[in-house]
């Protein structure tokens, strides 16, 4: 059975809609106009325990509705949701107890105290043994590098160490399920990277599932072996990220050092040329053939193939705006 | 049960620890706190002795032990206010809650009791110099002292439900200040905060008794100050009963709705 599995899920939301000025004022008071608003539409995902997934898309794709849905934070308007075998919309405190949705944007952690204190509280609300709260805070600790910041009070913590305390926080029940909206939003790349480093162990050590929203793909590359690209609600892709190219970037690009500079425009399109490369876009297609016939006709010093960044692939997804699954 | 009470506990324990970052605010909020019955004090006191002492029983001295217990009771009564619905929605506390697999309402009453603990503790000098400058009269009976023990933390509970239960219209519509003024305006005058009830008309007197704003303010402050008979402090304590019961199924009944409301167009 999968850890998370969606059927059809569709979230239509009601949103009021008035002319502006005076008179459309006054008659919204006798008549407010609707109109609906398609957050989420006809989406099927299925998620095996101990996968980690990179859920992405443009700002307002529908990501952050779709993960409050699968944390029960939202009703869906139709389809059918299953996390660990609930309905997240009935909000049961078992399951509650086994998961857990980390926002950037929102706090559990008591402001004024130090993040100890806060885990207390934790341990509390989530009947945590001792044993087992004191095993798992330990190993938070040492993993996110938290020592020093416990004594802290969370409203002197950076923002980056705060978020590192509020991951802990969500962590100590030791979640099955793990949804994270934008872990490593404004973070620099040091901390990012350390959030990044510990997803990773969590999920290996845990076998947790993760379901992870962010806009830096190199979260993505370092974590997710499955990406799934929702854009304008509907999901435009879900398979493995080395696929992504394949299906969304018709190109590849090839970085040729010669001895001395040359015109390469009869090879691929010019992207950028320095004093001792080119480097050229050419087609998948053509891509071993444009390979051989650089190395046979001009003194290569040296040449990479590769697929574009990430960045432009997933670019090139939203742009593509195809509605048509793998 | 064990379990909510060690929750109840830790959360106690964590509003202590979190107001007690907060000493000197706490001292000027029960500071300005005082104001409000030391006005209702000198005014009362001033027509008891223009009256020739007293007005129905109460004299200068009741009038101040009436007063001084207002100010604990007042403190006691302390819960999450109805206004701060709005904010807790829409900064997302509300989402952060809903996530947590227990009844938010556990949180506010545990966080609010470890409060009490902080509000007593610096309300003590603050009654002592009351005491000195307005020499109340008050004797209770140790089955008075028991039974205000009992009915304070009634009032705290029954005035929490109550509230809560007002709050959660805001999940319905917004802007429910007005709304909010009118429970509050009538609360003022039916419960014995502004004025002991055994002074206002006697239909004041016999609609308060069907309203859950007396067993608020105007028992647990009797229940000490006198003169009251044992079977009317026993009747009190179970009309606090019949409140927080009536409370509990709102709260029940209510918030399942609220949250469904709340779901399905903000989370």
């Amino acid at each position: 059975m999968p850890a998370i599995s969606v059927n059809a899920l569709g979230k239509t939301f009601k949103v009021p809609v008035r002319e502006s000025g005076l008179a459309a004022s006054a008659k919204s008071l006798l008549r407010r106009a609707y109109r609906d608003v398609i957050a989420v539409a006809d989406v099927d995902i299925s998620i095996d325990v101990g996968e980690v997934v990179g859920f992405l898309g443009p700002n307002g794709a529908g990501k952050t509705t779709t993960l409050k849905m699968l944390s029960g934070l939202l009703q869906p308007s139709a389809g059918e949701v299953r996390v660990l075998g609930y309905e997240p919309q009935r909000r049961q405190h078992e399951y509650l107890r086994r998961m857990a949705l980390v926002m950037g944007n929102r706090n559990q952690l008591q402001w004024d105290l130090p993040a100890t204190d806060s885990f207390e509280l934790t341990r509390a609300i989530y009947r945590i043994g001792r044993a087992d709260f004191e095993s798992q805070r330990d190993e938070l600790v040492e993993l996110l590098d938290l020592g020093s910041l416990l004594d802290k009070p969370v409203r002197n913590l950076s923002l980056g160490e705060r978020m590192k305390a509020e991951i802990a926080n969500s962590l100590l029940h030791r979640p099955e399920v793990l949804f994270l909206d934008e872990p490593t939003l404004g973070l620099d790349v040091t901390m990012q990277r350390r959030i990044r480093g510990f997803l990773g162990t969590y999920n290996a050590r845990h076998g947790a599932c993760i379901m992870l929203t962010t806009h830096y793909m190199a979260d993505v590359e370092a974590l997710c072996e499955r990406v799934i690209v929702i854009h304008h609600g509907s999901v435009l892709f879900d398979g493995a990220l080395r696929e992504l190219a394949d299906r969304f970037a018709g190109h590849k690009t090839l970085t040729v050092t010669l001895e001395s500079p040359a015109d390469l425009s009869a090879y691929g399109e010019v992207l950028e040329v320095t004093a001792t490369s080119v480097r050229l876009r050419v087609g998948r297609d053509q891509a071993a053939a444009a390979t051989q016939q650089l190395l046979s006709d001009l003194p290569v010093r040296d040449l990479t193939v590769e697929d574009p960044p990430i960045e432009d692939v997933i670019e090139l997804a939203f742009a593509s705006g195809a509605v048509t699954p793998p | 049960m064990i379990w909510y009470l060690r929750l109840y506990a830790t959360l106690g324990r964590t509003s202590v620890m979190t107001n007690f970052q907060y000493r000197f605010a706490n001292v000027l909020f029960l500071v300005g706190m005082v104001a409000e019955p030391v006005v209702y004090l000198v005014v009362w006191s001033t027509i008891a002795r223009q009256e020739g002492g007293s007005i129905d029983g109460y004299t200068a001295g009741r009038f101040a032990a009436y007063y001084i217990v207002w100010t604990l009771v007042r403190s006691m009564n302390i819960t999450f206010t109805p206004f701060g619905w709005e904010e807790r929605i829409r900064d997302g506390e509300l989402s952060a809650h809903l996530l947590r697999p227990v009844h938010p309402i556990h949180y506010d009453i545990g966080f609010f009791s470890g409060w009490k603990v902080v509000t007593i503790a610096l309300w003590l000098p603050i009654a002592a110099v009351l005491t000195l400058v307005f020499d109340p009269s008050l004797h209770p009976s140790l089955v008075q002292v028991v039974t205000f023990s009992i009915a304070i933390w009634g009032a705290f509970l029954i005035r929490t439900l109550l509230l809560w239960l007002l709050g959660m219209i805001t999940f319905w519509t917004t802007r429910v200040s007005a709304f909010f003024e009118i429970f509050f305006t009538a609360e003022l005058l039916l419960s014995g905060r502004l004025v002991p009830l055994a002074l206002m008309p006697d239909w004041v007197q016999d609609v308060s008794l069907f309203l859950p704003f007396e067993s608020c303010f105007g028992f647990p402050i009797t229940a000490l100050v006198g003169p009251i008979s044992n079977q009317e402090l026993a009747t009190g304590l179970l009309r606090q009963l019949v409140w927080i019961v009536v409370g509990s199924i709102g709260v029940a009944v209510a918030w399942p709705r609220a949250v469904r409301v709340y779901s399905a167009v903000n989370g």
